[in-house]
């Protein structure tokens, strides 16, 4: 089973939609016994970082996310991903610190949010895909990057770190190819 | 290198697809989740939904039709038409839906836009605007209900009004085009575009694949959306996605 953590943030209802579509039984929770007994947990997350950080404060989850993360595959989505880096300019507070890494709002001449289908750019060829993004802050790493796109300078895409894995765009967004990247992560990542 | 997005637009009114000329005189094209999977495999890069219904039972087969949809379908789902509150947004967001847009709500109370923007992001949010030149003005008014109501706003005023209220992208309605089949605003859509730093949709007037290279070509908009020529089959997607190939558009392929 995977638990989908449920504080109020994101739309959850599309991520539920891809994961049943992809055969997986899925369970949005923030119980903390229905987490520990998840095969893989997903953060996911649309919205503000302050607010995220807030909710996943008031439910007491950040102490339970730091365990899971030690044994279980631990998949942020969208701002799920950025959440788990040390700090965000969005409301200039402090992540899950669970990656090195900041986010920072996206400066560039072109439009901002990142919004729409964007190329991946990754060493595992079967990575190379487009994928739909919509963000307008993004995570500033060098380390454990597995995907970037480009929009006028580098996004970072992808991340793996062990069986902790970012991912900017939204999967369940991207087509067959998007569900085929979001199982990938949900059997073991991209890394060996 | 971010795609030019090609979008089907699916006016929905009571549960069906309907599709209007210069925002008259209606006729039936089909079951929307039918046509929406027939998109999305024909490599639609987004659907637009609109609810053009009148009535609160659309509203309700209109949730219906979102859910059923989005259990099939992998790609972005904007819905629009009689959103009226951070509730009746909260529901379609809930429903399945990744973006809302907004119209006549919008210009009626601004304040919905900063805080559904604030509530659910910028990103899920899309300004519509239906906009219709007026030679003795020398300039484009926006109209709400779906381009019945004339408002006294400048349209020019209202996207960087939008923008600075939280907005995340456009979806730019040209009345006087739209239904035409003559090709795309450009005038309309070039001043727009110089104003804001959104993304923009750019509606109203594709008749041919030849339409959509020409906007992305004469101007920088982010996507362009169609509703009868894709319903007729005059044109598929995939015509104007090798058009697009062919002129060095950058498209995404399915």
């Amino acid at each position: 089973m995977i638990a989908i953590v449920d504080y109020g943030l994101g739309n959850i209802a599309n991520l539920t939609n891809a994961l049943t579509y992809l055969g997986y039984e899925v369970k949005v929770t923030h119980d903390v016994e229905e987490l520990e007994q998840a095969d893989q947990i997903i953060l996911p997350g649309v919205g503000h970082f302050k607010d995220a950080m807030t909710r996943l404060n008031e439910l007491d989850l950040i102490p339970e996310l730091k365990k899971l993360k030690e044994t279980k595959p631990f998949i942020g989505i969208c701002l799920g991903m950025q959440l788990l880096f040390e700090h965000s300019e969005e409301g200039n507070v402090n992540g899950l610190n669970f990656l090195p890494g900041q986010v920072k709002k996206m400066t560039c001449k072109l439009p901002v949010p990142h919004l729409g289908w964007n190329k991946l750019d990754a060493p595992n060829a079967s990575l190379n895909e487009d994928v739909y993004f919509i963000h307008s802050y993004k995570v500033h790493t060098e380390e454990n990057v597995v995907a970037k796109a480009t929009y006028e300078d580098d996004v970072v895409a992808i991340v793996q770190k062990d069986n902790i894995i970012g991912i900017q765009f939204h999967p369940e967004k991207s087509g067959d190819k998007g569900l085929q990247i979001l199982d990938q992560a949900l059997k073991g990542g991209y890394i060996k | 290198m971010i795609k030019k997005r090609i979008i089907p637009c699916l006016d929905v009114k009571d549960g069906v697809v309907v599709k209007g000329i210069q925002f008259k005189g209606l006729r039936e094209i089909g079951d929307p989740v039918e046509l929406a999977k027939r998109y999305n495999a024909l490599g639609a890069d987004e659907l637009v939904f609109l609810d053009i219904s009148a009535t609160q039972t659309g509203n309700a087969l209109m949730l219906d039709v979102i859910s059923k949809t989005a259990k099939e379908l992998f790609i972005p789902m904007t819905i629009g038409g009689g959103l009226k509150s951070i509730e009746d947004i909260s529901a379609v967001l809930n429903a399945g839906a990744d973006k809302v847009s907004l119209n006549s709500a919008a210009l009626k109370n601004p304040d919905l836009i900063n805080e559904t923007s604030e509530k659910f992001g910028a990103q899920c949010i899309c300004i519509a605007i239906d906009a219709k030149w007026e030679e003795d003005k020398q300039d484009w008014f926006c109209y709400t209900h779906g381009g019945k109501q004339r408002t006294d706003i400048r349209t020019i005023d209202w996207i960087k009004e939008v923008e600075r209220r939280g907005a995340g992208e456009l979806l730019v309605t040209s009345m006087d085009y739209d239904g035409m089949q003559n090709g795309f605003d450009h005038k309309l859509l070039s001043i727009i575009q110089k104003e804001v730093t959104i993304p923009i949709i750019a509606s109203g007037g594709a008749g041919s694949a030849e339409d959509f290279i020409s906007l992305f070509l004469e101007t920088d908009v982010s996507a362009g959306l169609a509703a009868s020529i894709f319903h007729d089959q005059d044109v598929s997607i995939q015509q104007v996605k090798d058009l697009c190939d062919s002129k060095g558009v950058p498209v995404r392929h399915v």
